[in-house]
């Protein structure tokens, strides 16, 4: 295998763990509520813009930025779900569908008033800049986002799997009514639940922002890749998430490279269908 | 009849009046629709693009003598109107083909526009000037460079930019100069988006080339708004061609710089096709880890007091942002349009086409460096020309060839970092 192929490879497996990252939030909040949030995106851009703020007003790098853009987009999370998602649950799916897309444009807008059009960036050493390691570069920001997007998936898994919080929300998901005859308050579940993932979503916008460009639209990019994560990897299933974003981010990476940038998506895309057609419920999840 | 009849009766009486009294304003007033992307990925050039038509308007509107021969500086409003104001109406085209197309039509059938100015990408150029084409509306457009837009026959469609065939012509002339200077120029590479400024830019520079007998050796495609660049980078670090040349929007020339540093690849020459690398923010955000990157421009500041820097500093106190060739091209653009309409002495669509037909503006008449304006018949500025320009310091660009033009000499090679 030659070596540029390689470097392809690990290339490809950053930016899987990234896709992971980022996805991780909207596959909590679809798989557990059956919601599908389309301001996910723009939760992402905004964990980017806070990060940005805490680098230009403070200095901070991702030490502080990503902490705060976690706290920020966490609080944000609670207050989208009591103001709007607790409302649009019990309409019908093109409520939540028109919901959430109007809260994604309200987002990006406001965003988009308030620091302009511009292309912003951080400077490239904000995270140690980009070390070689037997000739393979690898960026040290990209590095720390996947080294999260491992722990950010561990610790979900844990969370849902091995606790008693977790254990409630996956009653709530279940069965809400059942739950509240439990002694289970669905509002309280779900509102948490909402709080993390969106905190899971702002950490990750602060960690891409270290690396990839900031703007009022970069939602919209990040977005669809988000959504196929999220189905290829079984709604609602966190590891899942992980395993069909590293798979996703080689497959890119490799169809990129050797077929060509413009056909990597009907690679991507072509193996996506096919692989639902066989396992709709996606890689880890139930059907 | 009750006093709340009355009432009613003589508020829309008070409507009545005031409506007519509107129309009578709006007689002095000229409009023009303005379809920019004011929202989507390239929603900062439309941005710069609204700060531009303001000042344009403001130059346009209000007398500014010390701006000398420039058309319509000298006195407030339009001299063949009697004295008419020219309103914009900006319309956002989303970067969307289909959106442009939409808001031509409204801005043609509703806001009852006297010409249209847009669109920016060469594919909604493309699409929304076929409305303007169908109504018999003129579409003036300044700063799309796809060469086929001008190809198409159509009788309503002006554009005074320099288009990709001219700087496809400038390329193939400046990298022959490099290499008679002692540079590696033979391998070129192209590198563009999958759209139609993409596309077709990568065609007619690639034919450029051919009909030299240097056939491009390597051809890099990638869709448009990028999550990840790093095939592409690395396609180019190992095929290690001499020659770079980047047909790019802003979001993807961001990544590509980023992508380059971290895996430490720097052409030896690398030249951008404008658009994304012309972009103010696109300096601010990686300026520092592109330094000696070359581009074109048809814009130079020119000495302090001469109308270019007046215009400068106006654009730059409206904007916050220095002046640069994209938004040049659309000042000038706008000033040519409504030159026509002011000659036309109306805003019957026949009269303002024929006016732009017979537009001959010379140099001194002109803000940007062109060598004039006269449209051919198919609606091409014929006297359209450009230079190349490096961002040497990382922070501005200046002019580096051809020689007569040139504030500096190239360098070379590319330094990057």
């Amino acid at each position: 295998m030659s070596f540029v192929l390689v470097q392809v490879i690990v290339g490809g497996l950053l930016l899987g763990a990234v896709y992971a990252l980022f996805s991780s939030g909207l596959t909590l909040v679809w798989g557990m509520m059956n919601i599908v949030n389309f301001a996910h995106g723009d939760f992402v851009m905004l964990g980017m813009y806070v990060a940005y703020v805490v680098y230009t007003l403070m200095g901070g790098g991702p030490i502080l930025g990503a902490p705060l853009a976690t706290l920020v987009l966490a609080t944000l999370g609670v207050i989208v779900y009591f103001g709007l998602i607790r409302d649009i649950m019990k309409g019908p799916m093109l409520a939540q569908i028109l919901g959430t897309f109007g809260l994604a444009l309200l987002l990006r807008y406001s965003v988009f008033w308030w620091f302009g059009a511009n292309f912003l960036s951080m400077p490239q050493d904000i995270v140690g800049g980009t070390f070689a390691v037997a000739g393979l570069r690898i960026e040290a920001s990209r590095l720390l986002a996947g080294v999260v997007a491992l722990l950010v998936t561990f610790g979900l898994h844990l969370l849902l799997t091995r606790t008693s919080l977790g254990s409630k929300m996956l009653a709530v998901a279940e069965d809400a009514t059942a739950a509240q005859l439990m002694g289970i308050r669905p509002d309280t579940m779900q509102a948490i639940a909402w709080a993390i993932a969106a905190g899971a979503t702002g950490l990750a916008g602060a960690l891409i922002a270290n690396f990839f460009y900031i703007v009022p639209t970069v939602g919209e990019t990040l977005a669809i890749v988000a959504f196929v994560t999220v189905s290829l990897g079984g709604f609602g299933s966190v590891p899942g998430a992980l395993v069909a974003g590293l798979l996703i981010g080689v497959i890119e990476s490799l169809s990129g490279y050797l077929i060509g940038a413009v056909y990597k998506d009907i690679v991507v895309y072509v193996l996506f269908l096919f692989f639902l057609w066989f396992r709709p419920q996606g890689l880890m999840g139930k059907m | 009849m009750t006093l709340k009849h009355v009432t009613g009766l003589l508020c829309a009486a008070a409507m009545s009046l005031a409506l007519a009294a509107g129309a009578r304003a709006e007689d002095k007033v000229v409009k023009i629709g303005v379809i920019m992307p004011m929202s989507g990925g390239t929603a900062s050039i439309g941005a710069h693009a609204k700060a531009a038509i303001e000042v344009a308007m403001d130059i346009i509107n209000n007398a500014h003598p010390e701006l000398g021969n420039l058309p319509l500086a000298k006195n407030a409003g339009l001299a063949g109107l009697g004295g008419a104001k020219v309103e914009a109406i900006f319309a956002d085209n989303q970067g969307n083909p289909a959106t442009g197309q939409n808001q031509a039509l409204r801005l043609i059938t509703e806001d009852k526009v006297a010409a249209v100015f847009g669109a920016y990408q060469s594919g909604i150029t493309l699409t929304s000037s076929a409305i303007a084409e169908k109504y018999g509306i003129p579409y003036l457009n300044s700063e799309s460079v796809a060469a086929n837009l001008t190809e198409r026959g159509f009788k309503w469609f002006f554009r005074t930019t320099p288009i990709a065939t001219d700087f496809a012509k400038i390329y193939v002339d400046f990298l022959a100069d490099l290499k008679a200077q002692g540079g590696k120029t033979d391998n070129v590479a192209v590198v563009h988006d999958n759209t139609e400024y993409g596309t077709s830019v990568a065609n007619t520079i690639s034919a450029a080339f051919k009909e030299k007998g240097q056939p491009i050796a390597l051809d890099v495609a990638y869709p448009v708004n990028a999550t990840d660049l790093q095939g592409q980078v690395l396609q180019l670090k190992d095929k290690k061609p001499d020659v770079i040349i980047m047909i790019s929007y802003t979001s993807d020339a961001i990544l590509f710089a980023k992508t380059m540093q971290s895996l430490d690849y720097k052409p030896p020459v690398l030249l951008a096709d404008d658009a994304g690398y012309s972009d103010p923010s696109f300096i601010k955000a990686v300026g520092k880890i592109s330094q000696g990157v070359f581009n074109r421009s048809s814009w130079a500041v020119g000495p302090s007091g001469s109308p270019s820097a007046i215009i400068a500093d106006m654009y730059k106190k409206k904007s916050g942002e220095e002046m640069d060739d994209t938004v040049g091209r659309q000042m000038q653009g706008f000033f040519v349009l409504v030159d026509a309409i002011d000659r036309a002495g109306s805003t019957d669509p026949a009269k303002v086409q024929a006016a732009l037909k017979a537009t001959d503006l010379k140099p001194d008449q002109l803000m940007m460096g062109y060598k004039g304006v006269k449209f051919d018949d198919k609606g091409q500025n014929v006297l359209a020309s450009g230079l190349i320009i490096q961002l040497q310091d990382g922070e501005n660009y200046v002019a580096v060839w051809p020689k007569a033009n040139a504030a500096k000499a190239p360098m070379l090679p590319y330094k990057g970092w």
